[in-house]
């Protein structure tokens, strides 16, 4: 049984020190808006925030997440950068299939957390390891763009 | 059984309908229909309610959605058709896909189908009738009610305005669903829509931006188990023996169950299936397949492209007509194998009960899902309910004739004896065939004296995707499969061609192919167009007032054309290093010309900037299409920088997106998107700004480096 502090919680999960975090979450906390798209860091589907920085869940060991914070897309409408980025998201209409958005956002959250006003060229460097089939992407730097001048 | 996530849409579904309310169903009317025959099991009246629109007493308004959402929009679109008619505000609709069923079938196509571009537009007059009748039976339900005539009413946001009286629909629907329905009831005219043409925003945005929308790899309820299949690394393969003694040491693990496609990992979770399917030993027997290699299958090809093909068009004599070119072109193109990769691996949840059978995935084809299902189980249809959640990216890959991911997942939960979700890995996605075919064309032109096309031989070889579809009978005429050659037979370039002819050589292999965004055109648009610059270049001729020129007769493709080239500013001076390429071509009822801005250094391309003009006829929602218009650029480049699929020793070489890499943020040009003001017939919008992506970008190298790209990717070609 390991303790995972997930989006302020206390979460007692019986699962395997080596499972992923990505299917602690899915799988055993059944929270299903961190999605699984490659299961090798390749696509950022996965992406959760561990203490604030973006992780891929889908390789990092449960193990890792204990004595930490870990954060979801569950959690971005309470987050105040999350909130802007989700409505910058909406505003200008950037979702498709939606499948590869909760870690789209997570990536853009994270990145305007640390950095107030990101270059095209941040964007490029914390949003590439985010793939989106449905191409997205110009939409995506919009999107970014606007939340941080809504931050500023 | 306590269902955990599954969206209440989901479960309201089935009492919603009986418990009362205005229901509105249609038959097909004025149907088109492709197929030869029906699929198996699609005469069968499904017991669930068939309706586009339910408008419950307690107000609720509830559209069904005959095609699946898998990003390109319909969610909204559709709903914006019946909210035009039926005067209430989008945001008051909720929105569900239809079960499978009768009612449900493609006004075209004749079955129930998400794909060819076609929703928007094959839609357009029955969801706008479903809004047009309900909104007709609620004013005389008003009516009578209120002794009035429904001449005296006026509908306004779900309520029925009779003076200074205001009636819900909600409280009108019951005494509505009474009324005998009007065969056909007058639509708007144009001139007062306030809905259609206006620029939309996404009704399913919320719920894909905080994680709580529902896919296929979400469904969730007290009792699944999750299974990972070990299926076979060459296509037939046969399994010889297992052992799954390891395996089963994995905690978590169920079961270990045979089935005909492999063997299935039953387990707690997708972690312990997974670790467990990589823990089975297992002999396969490869079959006559052990060999297969792209290289040896494009020699292949080669060698049949040298005989006699099936005739897709032909007009004059070319052989002679070429002894009087004053200049003659030959080129080889070829294309890879190409995998879909959906952002969401392909996944199935089947529960099986005693009389009926529960299936939750996202699927483009709901009614033949429905169908094998039936057949494996020995179920009738209508025991079967297909539940379809959100698609995570489909692009033809969710929408098979096969029911591959469908059937095995049933035929998993049977054998494991318990509901189970099948999930694929990325690696399994991607190795499990259903690709966009290879293809090879050779190619003989001769320009007359003025550099215009005088004979034109043009032979292609290609597995045909139609072969055992329901869509074969209609499809496949005297050896030609339609797809196979769409935008190279039916080509305006060839046809003005006065000595012309255009074979197809279809070889079979065990390599399982599928439509791709965009079909046939993926390849035949890349060939096309850049045989266009080609003969251009040899004409001495600049490769727009080239293609102006051939296209005369073609206002559309023309309007496309000068659209794009004028705000691209087609001619004017670019960055140092910075060249334009140029492609125009139709597909899917619609006409897109892109301009593409590349420069290479090094040999990396690097492409700055996309103008894409489409002419798409009446455009419901710009801001939807737009969309489309950008996704259709990324999926085609991703394809022409870098996607191949390719077979060594029988097996594929490629297994995730390390190896099969898709187009990233930092690759991203700048993609800018105009329509052509048109009334003309309506087309599609998911796929055409995909074919003219990939010559847009090879026309823009030549520019730039001289060299002639006729092989994808471009990756392999400038390394």
């Amino acid at each position: 049984m390991l303790t995972l502090n997930i989006n302020g919680q206390e979460r007692q999960l019986d699962v395997p020190e080596d499972m992923p975090i990505l299917w602690a979450l899915r799988d055993v906390a059944q929270m299903t808006g961190t999605k699984f798209g490659c299961g090798m860091a390749q696509c950022g589907a996965c992406t959760v925030h561990l203490d604030g920085q973006p992780i891929r869940s889908c390789v990092t060991p449960v193990a890792a997440a204990v004595g930490k914070k870990l954060t979801t897309i569950e959690q971005m409408s309470n987050d105040p950068v999350g909130q802007a980025v989700q409505s910058a998201w909406q505003e200008l209409d950037v979702v498709q299939c939606g499948f590869c958005q909760s870690g789209q956002i997570m990536a853009a959250t994270a990145l305007l957390a640390s950095n107030k006003s990101p270059t095209d060229a941040d964007i490029d460097v914390a949003m590439s390891g985010n793939i989106c089939r449905c191409g997205t992407y110009p939409r995506i730097r919009a999107a970014i763009h606007q939340a941080a001048e809504k931050l500023a | 059984m306590e269902i955990k996530n599954i969206s209440r849409r989901t479960f309201l579904k089935a009492s919603a309908f009986i418990a009362g309310g205005l229901v509105i169903a249609f038959s097909i009317p004025h149907a088109k229909r492709f197929m030869s025959k029906s699929p198996a099991g699609s005469d069968a009246q499904n017991f669930t309610p068939n309706a586009f629109l339910h408008i419950g007493n307690d107000d609720t308004i509830t559209v069904l959605l005959a095609h699946s959402e898998m990003g390109q929009s319909i969610w909204t679109t559709l709903p914006m058709l019946i909210a035009e008619e039926l005067d209430v505000e989008l945001d008051r609709i909720r929105i569900e896909h239809a079960p499978p069923a009768p009612v449900y079938a493609h006004t075209a196509y004749g079955l129930q189908i998400t794909g060819g571009s076609t929703t928007t537009w094959s839609e357009f007059d029955r969801y706008r009738q479903a809004g047009a009748m309900s909104r007709t039976l609620l004013v005389m339900a008003a009516a009578q009610r209120l002794g009035v005539q429904p001449g005296d009413c006026r509908t306004e946001n779900g309520m029925v305005i009779v003076g200074d009286q205001r009636l819900t629909y909600g409280e009108l629907a019951d005494d509505a669903a009474k009324l005998e329905a009007p065969g056909e009831v007058p639509l708007r005219d144009p001139s007062q829509w306030k809905i259609i043409g206006k620029a939309t925003k996404r009704l399913d945005s919320r719920e894909k931006i905080d994680g709580s929308a529902i896919f296929g790899q979400d469904i969730q309820f007290e009792g699944l188990k999750t299974a990972v299949v070990a299926r076979s690394p060459y296509f037939k393969g046969k399994l010889k023996s297992f052992d799954d003694s390891a395996a089963k040491q994995i905690p978590g693990v169920v079961k270990v169950v045979e089935v005909p496609t492999g063997v299935a990992v039953v387990a707690d979770n997708f972690w312990a299936a997974k670790q467990g399917r990589d823990a089975l030993k297992i002999e396969w027997d490869a079959g006559s397949n052990a060999k297969l290699d792209s290289e040896q299958m494009f020699a292949d090809f080669r060698q049949m492209a040298s005989g006699k093909g099936a005739i897709a068009s032909a007009a004059g004599v070319p052989d002679s007509a070429f002894n009087k070119a004053r200049k003659t072109l030959t080129a080889e193109y070829t294309m890879p194998y190409l995998a879909h990769s959906p952002m969401e691996p392909l996944n199935c949840t089947v529960k099986i009960g005693k009389n009926s059978c529960d299936i939750w995935t996202g699927t483009q084809a709901p009614g033949l899902e429905q169908a094998a299902a039936a057949a494996i189980l020995g179920m009738k249809p209508e025991q079967v309910n297909v539940h379809t959640p959100f698609l995570g990216g489909g692009f033809g890959r969710r929408g098979n004739p096969a029911t591959d991911f469908v059937s095995e997942a049933t035929h998993v939960a049977k054998a494991a004896g318990m509901p189970v979700k099948t999930i694929w890995t990325r690696e399994d996605d991607v190795k499990g065939g259903f690709y966009r075919p290879m293809n090879l064309h050779q190619v003989k032109i001769g320009l007359d004296e003025a550099g215009n096309p005088l004979a034109w031989q043009h032979t292609c070889v290609g597995q045909s995707i139609m072969t055992g579809t329901p869509f074969e009978a209609y499809m496949i005429k005297d050896g030609v499969d339609a797809t196979s050659v769409e935008g190279v037979a039916d080509s305006p370039y060839i046809k003005a061609t006065p000595h012309h002819l255009v074979d197809l050589h279809t070889p079979k292999i065990d390599v399982p192919v599928l439509w791709w965004r965009s079909v046939g055109h993926s390849q035949n648009a890349f060939v096309m167009e850049s045989l266009i610059d080609e003969m251009a270049h040899a004409a001495g001729r600049d490769p727009l007032e080239y293609r102006r020129h051939l296209l005369k007769d073609h206002p559309r493709h023309l309007a496309a054309l000068n659209l794009a080239a004028e705000k691209a500013q087609w001619g004017s001076k670019l960055p140092a290093g910075v060249f334009r390429g140029l492609a125009v071509h139709e597909s899917f009822g619609s006409y897109v010309a892109e301009v593409a801005e590349v420069s290479v250094v090094n040999g990396e391309v690097k492409i700055h900037r996309v103008v894409c003009a489409i002419d798409c006829g009446l455009v419901v929602n710009p801001e939807s299409l737009a969309a489309q218009m950008e996704s259709g650029i990324v999926f085609g480049l991703s394809a022409a920088l870098s996607g191949k699929i390719s077979l060594k020793n029988g097996q594929i070489e490629q297994t995730n997106f390390n190896n099969y890499p898709v187009l990233r943020m930092s690759q991203m040009p700048k993609v800018e998107v105009y329509v052509v003001p048109s009334t003309d017939k309506m087309g599609g919008a998911g796929e055409p700004a995909t074919p003219p992506i990939a010559p847009a970008v090879t026309n823009a190298i030549f520019a730039a480096t001289g060299k002639r790209i006729r092989t994808l990717p471009i990756a392999d070609q400038l390394a």
